[in-house]
């Protein structure tokens, strides 16, 4: 082999954790920061507890509460098991000793909101949690993914885990994005073109001057979907932006020159490093906007719907009650969502609202807007966004996962088509028999405002 | 996790294909904080009426095999959704061996995490195991890789890591700290800025 291989940011991140174990193998690798929430960690904890096992670094460790977090009375969980997840979560983390950003406290969000902003997501880490969004701390310049309950009670037990090395995949993004156009309609648009699971066994690296010139918050939206795309782990280089981002919040490293001049040797040597490369040239790309049932049922804003190729198709078609031929015009909006891990923070949050200021959300319609952290409602609340929503008829709520998926009382009735800035369109993930259309938040905010989708690069909203 | 070498007991034959983890565990279930009690909603939809009654044509339902601990089932056992509640409700009931054609490999993991011992034997000696009476025991002899029946023999092969791990009774974490000294030599080398 040649001592001189190009490696990525990737492989030197991995090699640098690895305790045991050889390339092909499933190897020993640490882990720095373990993120929980109330839906997966229970039965961790049960299993500690039975085998009477501590959690070996607390401080590794950080929990929070969001996916059944009602947003209206945030004290008063209706649902009996919900309320058990939350109270359970309550309990085991002060057993064993681990931080809880509690229901109503200042930290408290969508575990992939709080992470970066608290300043425990840093780069050159290795993250975990069980929840499949976790990529979005890839965004840092880290290895972030997601996993199962067992794997949550060994990471807790051992501060470590078993994985098998991923083969890199280089996502090359470039141009400037058009008047109109997102990061989310980048990773949407990516989706579409390469299919719900091109990044299958690979971990994804978004380069190029287009990811340069974003900032966290929209690095951290591609990096969020890149498990739509069947990549378990997506990840963005450290740079300035990322460091200034880190710098001076609650958890960041003290000795921040010292940390950011560690931080900056991870980075890819050079294309050669990659197990594949893919081009994405966005000058031109339109907004999008999903007609089905997985991401990848996506089109440009202007394009019609495909004809049915696949029983898939016409299981979709069926389900969303949509026809090939038609466009994201023709599309009933009845609900609109504004949140998310994808899309639930402040700049999101002020995107909707530049768009949606001085209108009123169309009759028949019901917008939500959920902040993804109670930090990012406070915000938006000093930049007076609140009072924007509420003018154009909107629901402003408290922190949460919300009507992204539907374990909580907001959720979208069967038969509605709801235009929503979350990451998944499956069948009911909004709720029984609930439509979603998946977008930026500029096009949920102009969905919201017509009763449908508009394209903006054309129409002023 | 309990140490497994012999296992001697009844089976119970559910000699379908595909049989996924909805079946296994529908996902009204799911919604719970403990890794037991989904034992008596295995199988569920098999297991009870539409109006909730117990369905007693369904084998898990009939008495002569309540005893039963090892299921002898078809191909492809576990695929769909990547619950771990699969494994657990199969534990939580009562099983100790699965003896399929194949599995998902999904299913596979979840079950040596959870020291539940899923075998593969071929059609044919499944067909002879499916085929004796209730009550009547087989041997799943681990340490030798043998499932025996009255004069039949039947050989399985087992990654010899998972192999160790179910006979010492080891779990993944029990493993894992036996790495205990690396892992916290690796901790002092951790780059610390604060
Ligand atoms: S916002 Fe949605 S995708 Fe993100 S963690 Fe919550 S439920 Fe999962």
């Amino acid at each position: 082999m040649l001592q001189s291989k190009a490696r990525t940011m990737f492989d030197k991140i991995w090699d640098q954790h690895v305790i045991t174990g050889k390339v092909g193998d499933p190897q020993l690798i640490y882990v720095d920061l373990q993120l929980l929430h109330e839906v997966t960690s229970p039965q961790a904890f049960e299993g500690l507890r039975e085998n009477k096992r501590k959690v070996r670094c607390p401080d590794r460790n950080f929990a929070t509460m969001d996916h059944n977090v009602p947003t209206v009375d945030i004290f008063n969980i209706k649902d009996e098991i919900s309320r058990k997840q939350i109270d359970t979560l309550a309990k085991n983390t002060k057993e064993f000793g681990v931080r809880l950003a509690g229901m109503g406290t200042e930290d408290q969000g969508i575990v992939h909101v709080i992470g970066p902003q608290l300043g425990l997501t840093q780069p050159a880490m290795i993250i975990v949690c069980g929840d499949s969004h976790t990529a979005t701390h890839g965004a840092f310049g880290s290895i972030a993914f997601g996993i199962g309950t067992s794997e949550v009670e060994h990471v807790l037990a051992t501060q470590t885990i078993w994985q098998t090395k991923p083969k890199t995949m280089g996502i090359h993004i470039h141009g400037k994005l058009p008047h109109g156009v997102y990061a989310k309609d980048i990773i949407m648009g990516l989706i579409a073109r390469e299919g719900v699971a091109f990044g299958t066994g690979y971990a994804v690296e978004y380069y190029g001057n287009t990811i340069r010139n974003m900032n966290m918050e929209e690095r951290m939206t591609i990096c969020n979907m890149s498990i739509e795309g069947g990549a378990k782990m997506g990840s963005i280089q450290p740079d300035q932006t990322t460091f200034d981002y880190v710098n001076g919040r609650k958890y960041a490293p003290r000795q921040i020159g010292k940390a950011i001049e560690y931080w900056r040797q991870f980075t890819t040597d050079d294309e050669s490093a990659f197990d594949r490369i893919i081009d994405f040239d966005v000058n031109d790309l339109a907004p999008f906007v999903s007609w089905g049932t997985n991401p990848g049922m996506s089109v440009p804003v202007d394009q019609p719907f495909p004809s049915i190729k696949t029983e898939e198709d016409e299981k979709a078609y069926n389900y969303i009650g949509l026809e090939p031929g038609q466009t994201a015009k023709q599309i009933p909006i009845g609900f609109a969502f504004f949140g998310s891990c994808t899309n639930g923070r402040l700049s999101d949050l002020k995107i909707a609202a530049r768009a949606i200021k001085g209108h009123h959300v169309a009759k028949g319609v019901t917008a939500l807007v959920v902040p993804g952290s109670r930090e990012v409602k406070e915000q938006a609340e000093s930049l007076g966004l609140d009072k924007i929503f509420k003018a154009a008829g909107c629901d402003w709520r408290e922190p949460g996962c919300s009507a992204c998926l539907g374990m909580n009382p907001d959720q979208v009735p069967a038969g509605v088509h709801c235009a929503s800035t979350s990451n998944r369109n499956f069948e009911g993930r909004q709720g029984a028999g609930a439509r979603t259309h998946l977008a930026s938040p500029a096009m949920v905010a102009a969905a919201a405002i017509h009763g449908h989708f508009i394209d903006i690069r054309k129409e002023a909203i | 996790m309990k140490p497994i070498t012999t296992i001697t007991n009844a089976t119970i034959p559910i000699m379908k294909d595909n049989i996924d983890t909805d079946q296994l565990i529908p996902k009204q279930f799911l919604k719970n904080i403990l890794k037991t009690g989904y034992g008596r909603n295995l199988f569920f939809d098999w297991r009870y009426k539409k109006n909730g009654t117990v369905n007693e044509d369904f084998i898990l339902n009939q008495p002569e095999y309540s005893n039963a601990k090892i299921l002898i089932t078809g191909d492809n056992f576990g695929c769909g959704s990547s619950r771990e509640h699969a494994v657990w409700a199969l534990k939580d009931y009562g099983f100790k061996v699965i003896i399929a054609g194949s599995y998902s490999d999904i299913f596979y993991m979840n079950s040596t995490k959870n020291g539940l011992l899923a075998i593969v034997l071929s059609q044919e000696q499944r067909n002879i195991l499916a085929a004796i009476k209730p009550n009547e025991k087989i041997i799943v002899d681990l340490p030798k890789q043998k499932v025996c029946y009255k004069d039949y023999n039947f050989d399985f092969d087992i990654d010899p890591l998972w192999k160790h791990k179910f006979i010492n009774g080891l779990d993944d974490i029990a493993i894992t700290m036996g790495y205990d000294k690396q892992i916290s030599e690796y901790e002092i080398r951790i780059p610390r800025f604060n």
